[in-house]
């Protein structure tokens, strides 16, 4: 879990946001916000509740469609392209409360994660031992056990969703996502609401998705520790604007984020102690929360 | 003499109750994936029997090929109705579709008149054999062929539910557009898709009623009783519709039983599912499967 961006094929930008702004009738949720994320990164989007992070996340998703700006993915303008559409172009993502269809095994949500990827339709579904698509459920079946391996979650792998434990939850809610085989993954809060040991064992699933599978991921956390410890590159967002940008260093030391986190500059800096290994980033979890 | 008409009249329910069951089901299906209450359900049993009785009377094609091709032709009609009339509707209040549903309801029963007439008209006839005897009982061939239909139907359903991909992406539509989304599930195609499921499937029971019965816009009238059965089992519930289509056809008969032997009221077979209805609703709103709380946190 190095702090120095690893494995980043400089110049190649997978995800170009420009500009984008987002109003909801007279409420500004995000004003002019710009940034870049390159191929093979692991960024991450910090910042107070209410600071817009969740509102960019389903711009760069498709849920919302910004007021203004465009968004660029690969190259292509993807400004207005439908949520299914993205998903289908390579951007995955989980959500800040689970969002997991609880009635269904852990299994058959991760297939559904494989949706986009089965060529059988409707028609040659309806022919399923004589066109082929039981062969394509086989391979799919396959890919759906690694991504289970990969997040140790075999051992559930017939249990009913909702009755798993918060953590288990969110894991099977990260793996539905993975099995898309998505080149971008939005994470939002990916560890909110975990215990430390939950914690540590999902930043190293991020850190091997980002690092083995070669994921670009856009990650939004609010446990300091964790944020600093494992992203290439951090954004600060607050009331909509981007107010700081850049490497995880560069960023505690900006004096606009310790005022955005802290109201005044002139208090006690949470940033400056040394994270103890107990709680990382406890201090300022507690002032975001 | 009279326990053998009660145990008719209950096997006639249960034949019944599979085809309330069966139409139930497409009922819930559209409710489950759009939230709209489908005043029209009937309308699609009158339509698909009214297809299958022209190209068997008028074109003289042999049984097996018109049925398959009146289904064929329900689910391309529920596709093009969702796209034409339904889509543009989407974000509109649900109150407004459902309004939408009763217009359609009228205008194809008018429809279905004006182009068959008002009379009702008999199927050609398809089995050799009208009556079949069961362990001493009566049965209709036309009805032991709609249970074995039906039947299938209901396990068709619970296998395309459980393991085919489309299944599974319109469980996950039904839950949670917003996700089904971000995983690439396209919520139009998945709307369109279960209005011609439901068109299709619910033909299937419109031309097996009308073997019985006879082709006339009494049909329709299966869109009303439909609503007992699923109310009972749980408007968000197939398999609830099942068991509630089974409950409403056998009250029904046993009902009419009662009616015929002691109380002389004559009407009690058409009226007790909606006592039954005003019973539910007052004690179980939700029926027997039902989602009690389908807001989430």
């Amino acid at each position: 879990m190095g702090g120095e961006p690893s494995g980043v094929a400089a110049g190649a930008t997978l995800l170009d946001v420009r500009d984008v702004s987002l109003r909801f009738g007279g409420l500004r949720a995000l004003s002019e916000v710009s940034f870049s994320v390159e191929k093979g990164e692991l960024f991450s989007i910090i910042g107070p509740n209410g600071a817009g992070k969740t509102s960019l996340l389903n711009c760069i998703s498709g849920r919302y469609s910004p007021s203004e700006g465009r968004i660029g993915f690969e190259g292509r303008d993807i400004t207005r392209l439908k949520p299914n559409k993205r998903a289908a172009i390579g951007i995955g993502r989980t959500f800040q409360n689970l969002a997991l269809f609880h009635h269904m095994s852990v299994l058959d949500n991760i297939m559904v994660g494989r949706h986009h990827l089965l060529k059988n339709n409707f028609l040659t579904g309806a022919l399923y031992w004589i066109g082929g698509a039981q062969k394509e459920e086989l391979e799919h079946r396959r890919k759906v056990e690694d991504v289970i391996d990969f997040l140790d979650i075999q051992h559930v792998r017939k249990a009913t969703a909702g009755t798993l434990s918060y953590g288990l939850r969110k894991r099977v809610e990260l793996a539905r996502a993975v099995a898309l085989e998505p080149k971008l993954i939005l994470l939002d809060e990916p560890m909110a609401g975990m215990n430390l040991e939950e914690k540590e064992d999902m930043a190293r699933y991020i850190v091997d998705l980002n690092e083995e599978w070669g994921m670009t991921i856009i990650m939004i956390e609010h446990d300091m520790g964790v944020v600093m410890d494992i992203s290439h590159r951090v954004m600060v967002l607050d009331f909509g604007r981007r107010i700081a940008h850049g490497q995880p260093a560069e960023v505690l030391a900006d004096p606009h984020v310790r005022k955005a986190y802290l109201g005044e500059e002139d208090v006690e800096d949470p940033f400056e102690q040394e994270a103890p290994a107990a709680t990382p980033g406890a201090a300022v979890r507690q002032l975001s929360a | 003499m009279t326990s053998s008409l009660l145990i008719q009249l209950i096997i006639n329910g249960l034949i019944i109750g599979t085809l309330y069951g069966v139409v139930g089901m497409c009922f819930v299906l559209i409710y489950k994936a759009s939230q709209v209450v489908n005043f029209a359900q009937g309308e699609f049993l009158l339509i698909g029997a009214w297809a299958c009785w022209w190209l068997l009377t008028y074109w003289q094609i042999p049984f097996f090929w018109g049925f398959l091709i009146s289904i064929a032709f329900m689910m391309v009609f529920g596709l093009v109705l969702q796209m034409l009339v339904l889509r543009p509707l989407i974000g509109e209040p649900i109150i407004s579709v459902i309004m939408v549903t009763i217009g359609l309801s009228i205008f194809f029963q008018a429809l279905m008149k004006w182009m068959f007439g008002t009379f009702a008209q008999p199927f050609p006839p398809i089995f050799s054999v009208q009556r079949v005897e069961i362990l001493g009982l009566q049965v209709q061939t036309a009805y032991l062929m709609s249970t074995a239909v039906s039947l299938a139907i209901m396990a068709g359903f619970a296998w395309f539910f459980k393991y085919s991909r489309i299944g599974l992406a319109m469980r996950a539509t039904a839950y949670s557009q917003q996700v089904a989304q971000s995983l690439g599930i396209s919520v139009r195609q998945m709307f369109a898709l279960s209005w011609g499921i439901s068109a299709a499937v619910s033909a299937v029971a419109g031309v097996v009623v009308g073997i019985v019965n006879g082709v006339s816009s009494a049909l329709s009238y299966f869109g009303i009783k439909v609503f007992p059965a699923v109310i009972l089992g749980g408007l968000d519930s197939i398999f609830g519709a099942v068991v509630g289509g089974l409950i409403i056809g056998v009250l029904e008969n046993v009902a009419h039983y009662f009616d015929s032997q002691f109380l002389k009221w004559g009407n009690l077979y058409e009226i007790a599912p909606f006592y039954a209805l005003i019973l539910i609703l007052m004690i179980k709103p939700y029926g027997l499967f039902g989602t009690r709380d389908i807001e989430r946190v």
